[in-house]
């Protein structure tokens, strides 16, 4: 790193690797908070994408940043963005990194991911010193350059930043391993002094890509930094070759330094602190032995964090008494509007939600269906049919009642491959289309005409019986009106060839009901219409449409008003829906298992006709 | 990155398997390792060579110097190494100033020797060090002298004329088999991202094939991800003498669950300040603060959370935390301090949610415990954590006193301090 100073300017344009809308958002609030003219992430890139954008506010307007899907692409496009900031994980941060410190154009990488392996770390190392470049981090916030460029999430939201008056330069230069001890440091500057030229993080790892002395180097060929903050910790040597440094005269400004961690004595055995690179070890690398030597070498040591404010201030009081520096002028930031999100949740807005939604919650530890945990479903005895009762029905039925349930669904599920829904899905699954769609095909001729009967029946059935109309008169008006009484009729089954599915759900309706009234009535209307025509019979439609009635009824669970919404809006098709679904989806697949070619209507089985 | 030292038998087991994969050296090396649920019956059936030769055993545990405490036994044979180990398990010892009870050996062949080598292989910022010495052993550190060194720049190849100073002291016939074995040794340290391997000392046996007699290796457990297969099962033991509390283990356990970072570290179960700081560089500080102002007696703990934990996280944190702090009232005032500086991402308010529904949790025994909590907090949305922190006092009937960011960071100490002082007097 020898011969750098100033590594961002207001000009500065970053890549953002692997695209993370708060950190980007938070750039491009700070740029705008600077006055900037451009933004300062001039693309993002998304690995394997190919184009398109990012919507990102920059002040008032919303901006589209760009996408590449790789960094040589990236490079090419943006030759003038020189900072790279790598949001990649620890198992990938390696690989994009190297790949960026060999395009030619990239001169400084922030490396964020906590986790790097040290051997992976000390190859980039190796490859930045060879090439001249700066890595910052693993491990870190970033860094920032006041009134010109900030990594990431650096400094945080943008009342912190405005407090801080980090939207326009000061006097120090400040570095530290911490992220979140420099942010903290930034408030105390702005306290104690005019305020951050720039502040480096360069992250907690045992090696980090840059040092603290790196930076101290660079601040001392900087003309605008007057003063050095420097925070340390316990645990490698690092603070030593800033001691050197000092000591060689290569760093004159002057330093203000602590190295945090002298409490580490307290420990009797080794202690890892949150840091990686923060370590009890040897003595030399105590943050006693540090202070000391830092303190020797002349840099103006405190004696604990406490006196460090203290120690700041008076140093850079001194400084300005002494005319070394001028104190920069404050300056009004301009003010941004404040995102929906934050607003709502500090509580300032409120906003209407577009949607409602009373059957499910997807937000805690497990979903709850209408209440009812995930784990209650799955460890007792419980079926679709419980889920139905849920999701439908927003409460728990009785075992009977959704065995019930059960029992529809499973007569429901097939009627062979030449219904008119069947057959859709066959036709449409050997014209090559996907299961949905092949699916979807043969539920669209679900209606009036196929399968629809079953709310029909439940609708008529209840209409009259509630009305004690006889089932004479119930029928003879429906003829008068034109309406063929649906869940009467078969085209096959007849008064002594009944529907096997309509006997076994009789049987099993009057053993475990506690009341059919409903399939009475329904039995009477058949037993009169059987006297008109001998496949009158009550079908597999008109028997779940009035055992459902007599299902709602019986349980005592649903009000009477619940039972008339159920039966007006459709609750019984879905039943015909759900589980015809079954039966279609197996037609689909069959056909593609079978690889069955295009089906063509053969000419023959059309009249032509004019 | 983060390095865990391993035990004897782990560098040993390791040493072995993959210097003959990555070099084709086949080293005489055989380890068993013996844990107090050891059946040695089985040990003898997975170990055949445990009959066939002379043995020496000793505790595995993180520490040197135990021949000093008579924890080595030489030149036994298995129904010895039983013996031996049996009168050991269990044994409280002190070394420096850390005691622990003796709970796992190494047992391997006995190679009787003459020369002692020294090899040492250590990761730094800028390559690795290597270090080698004809004069190895116990009296090392007097004959450091002697020790020669190399520094290998990072992606640096070994070549022969690089090490071949390193070497200069040996036999002539000896010099192609020590070059072949560093060499070796180098290839599964960078295969296996070790960051420390060291071997005080090893030998020649009679063959003339290198033979670790006593190693030390450090692994770098983030590498786990790409060579946590070549480790295989592998535990890293915490160092000789710290033993986890329950709270500890179970802190620990939250840690390794989540990406963001988690830590509980007790020193003094009856302390009566107790942290729960957000931040890596900020939670050493807060307790440097406690240290500094005379109260490093009285600190309970060393605690961290950062990373942005959720609120489930921070809440099963924090009770575990509550836990240990009001474990043993007194009578005396105690002082929590909910430390922490201002977050560049973390979000205050959904980290204090769950410290806070930890602490109505656990409001009975915070009062019980005469405890009295000190906030200071600063970042996205602080201000609501704050403010619910604030309602929370009057709610469950603790003192709690909330400050901004306006106030400096450690400034909460102080007044631990003197709350916890004004029983004292």
């Amino acid at each position: 790193m020898a011969g750098f100073g100033q590594i961002f300017s207001k000009e500065t344009q970053a890549i953002f690797y692997n695209w993370k809308p708060n950190p980007v958002q938070r750039m491009l609030d700070f740029d705008f908070l600077c006055g900037r003219p451009t933004p300062s992430v001039a693309c993002v890139i998304q690995p394997g994408n190919d184009g398109g954008f990012q919507k990102v506010f920059f002040g008032k307007e919303e901006v589209a940043i760009p996408v590449c899907g790789s960094v040589p692409e990236s490079t090419k496009l943006y030759p003038r963005a020189d900072v790279f900031i790598n949001f990649a994980s620890f198992r990938s941060a390696f690989e994009s990194t190297m790949e960026a410190l060999q395009q030619p154009t990239i001169r400084v990488v922030a490396v964020i991911a906590e986790g790097v392996p040290e051997a992976d770390t000390k190859k980039l190392i190796a490859f930045a010193r060879a090439n001249n470049k700066i890595i910052l981090g693993p491990a870190t916030v970033g860094g920032l350059q006041a009134g010109a460029f900030r990594i990431g999430d650096t400094a945080g939201t943008l009342d912190n930043i405005v407090a801080c008056k980090l939207h326009r330069p000061g006097s120090v230069g400040f570095v530290s391993k911490s992220g979140g001890m420099s942010n903290e440091m930034y408030n105390v500057l702005s306290r104690t002094t005019d305020g951050l030229y720039e502040g480096i993080a360069i992250g907690g790892d045992v090696f980090p890509g840059s040092t603290l002395s790196d930076h101290c180097l660079r601040y001392q060929n900087i003309p605008q930094v007057k003063l050095i903050v420097v925070l340390g910790e316990l645990g490698g040597t690092d603070e030593y070759s800033l001691v050197d440094a000092l000591k060689e005269g290569k760093v004159s400004k002057p330093v203000v330094a602590w190295v945090s961690g002298t409490c580490a004595k307290l420990f009797k055995s080794e202690v890892q602190f949150g840091h990686a690179g923060a370590k009890s070890g040897g003595q030399k690398e105590s943050a006693q032995a540090k202070n000391a030597a830092l303190k020797e070498a002349g840099a103006i040591v405190p004696e604990s964090f406490e006196g460090f404010e203290g120690t700041i201030k008076k140093t850079y009081d001194q400084l300005v008494a002494d005319g070394a520096i001028v104190p920069q002028a404050d300056v009004p930031p301009p003010s941004v509007p404040q995102d929906l999100e934050a607003a709502k949740k500090a509580g300032k807005v409120r906003v209407p939600t577009n949607i409602v939604s009373s059957i499910c919650d997807d937000r805690g530890e497990e979903p709850t269906y209408a209440g009812v945990d995930m784990s209650t479903l799955m460890v007792g005895d419980r079926g679709v049919g419980d889920v139905i009762a849920l999701l439908w029905f927003k409460r728990q039925l009785p075992k009977y009642a959704t065995r019930f349930i059960e029992m529809c669904v499973m007569l429901c599920a097939d009627h062979g491959p030449c219904v008119s829904g069947a057959h859709n899905t066959i036709v449409t699954s050997r014209a090559g289309k996907d299961l949905v769609s092949s699916l979807v095909s043969g539920l669209l001729t679900i209606g009036p005409r196929f399968g629809g009967a079953i709310d029909d029946a439940a609708r008529y059935f209840k209409d009259a019986a509630d009305r004690r109309l006889e089932p004479d008169e119930f029928v003879e008006d429906m003829k008068k009106q034109g309406i063929r009484v649906p869940g009467i009729g078969h085209r096959i089954k007849s008064k002594d060839n009944k529907d096997k599915r309509v006997e076994l759900l009789q049987k099993y309706a009057s053993k475990y009901f506690p009341s059919t009234k409903y399939l009475q009535y329904a039995c009477r209307v058949e037993q009169y219409t059987l006297t008109k025509q001998a496949n009158l019979v009550l079908n597999v439609d008109g028997c779940i449409g009035a055992l459902f009635l007599d299902l709602l009824n019986s349980t005592s669970l649903f009000t009477q008003a619940e039972i008339e919404d159920i039966v007006k809006i459709g609750y019984l098709n879905g039943l015909f829906v759900l589980a015809r679904s079954i039966g279609l989806i197996g037609h689909a697949l069959d056909q593609k298992r079978l690889q069955q070619g295009l089906y063509r209507h053969p000419w023959d089985m059309v009249l032509y006709t004019k | 990155m983060a390095r865990k030292k391993i035990r004897e038998y782990e560098s040993k087991r390791l040493l072995k398997a993959h210097i003959a994969r990555l070099a084709g050296l086949q080293l005489p090396l055989n380890v068993a390792q013996v844990s107090a649920s050891t059946d040695f019956v089985e040990l003898l059936d997975n170990n055949p060579w445990l009959k066939s030769t002379k043995l020496v055993v000793k505790p595995d545990m993180l520490f040197g110097k135990r021949g000093k405490h008579d924890l080595v036994g030489l030149n036994l044979d298995f129904a010895g190494v039983e013996d031996f180990i049996k009168a050991r398990m269990g044994r409280v010892v002190d070394m420096d100033g850390c005691k622990g009870a003796i709970n796992t050996f190494i047992v391997e062949p006995f190679v009787p020797h003459d020369q002692e080598y020294y090899l040492c292989i250590q990761s730094n910022r800028l390559g690795n060090e290597i270090s080698f010495s004809e004069a190895g052993g116990v009296e090392i550190e007097a004959n450091w002298d002697k020790v020669k060194h190399l520094t290998l720049a990072t992606l640096e190849e070994l070549s022969s004329d690089k090490l071949a100073p390193l070497l200069s002291g040996l036999p002539l016939e000896l010099r192609p088999k020590m070059e072949h074995f560093i060499k070796s040794c180098l290839q599964v340290f960078s295969d296996l991202d070790f960051t420390l391997m060291e071997m005080n000392p090893f030998t020649l046996d009679h063959t003339g094939q290198p033979f670790p007699l006593d190693m030390r290796g450090e692994l770098d457990d983030t590498a786990a991800f790409k060579s946590g297969k070549k480790w295989g099962d592998l535990e890293f033991p915490l160092p000789f003498g710290r033993t986890m509390t329950a709270a500890e283990e179970y802190v620990h356990s939250l840690d390794g669950k989540t990406g963001a970072s988690l830590k509980l570290s007790i020193l003094n179960p009856k302390g009566r300040i107790w942290t729960m700081v957000a931040g890596g560089g900020a939670s050493v500080i807060y307790a440097d603060t406690v240290a500094d102002l005379g109260y490093a007696e009285e600190l309970g703990n060393y605690a961290e959370y950062s990373g942005a934990p959720n609120t489930a996280e921070t809440y099963q944190y924090a009770k575990t935390l509550l836990d240990c702090a009001t474990a043993n009232p007194d009578g005396r005032p105690r002082a929590l301090l909910v430390g922490g500086g201002i977050a560049n991402f973390t979000d205050v308010a959904a980290t204090f949610k769950g410290i806070i529904q930890a602490m109505r949790e656990k409001a009975e025994a915070i009062r019980a415990a005469n405890m009295s909590i000190f906030v200071r907090r600063g970042g996205p949305n602080y201000q609501a954590g704050l403010a619910l922190m604030r309602a929370l006092g009057a709610e469950i009937g603790v003192r709690i006193e909330v400050y901004t960011p306006d106030t400096s960071m450690t400034g909460i100490c102080q007044l631990a301090a003197e709350h916890v002082k004004s029983f004292d007097g």
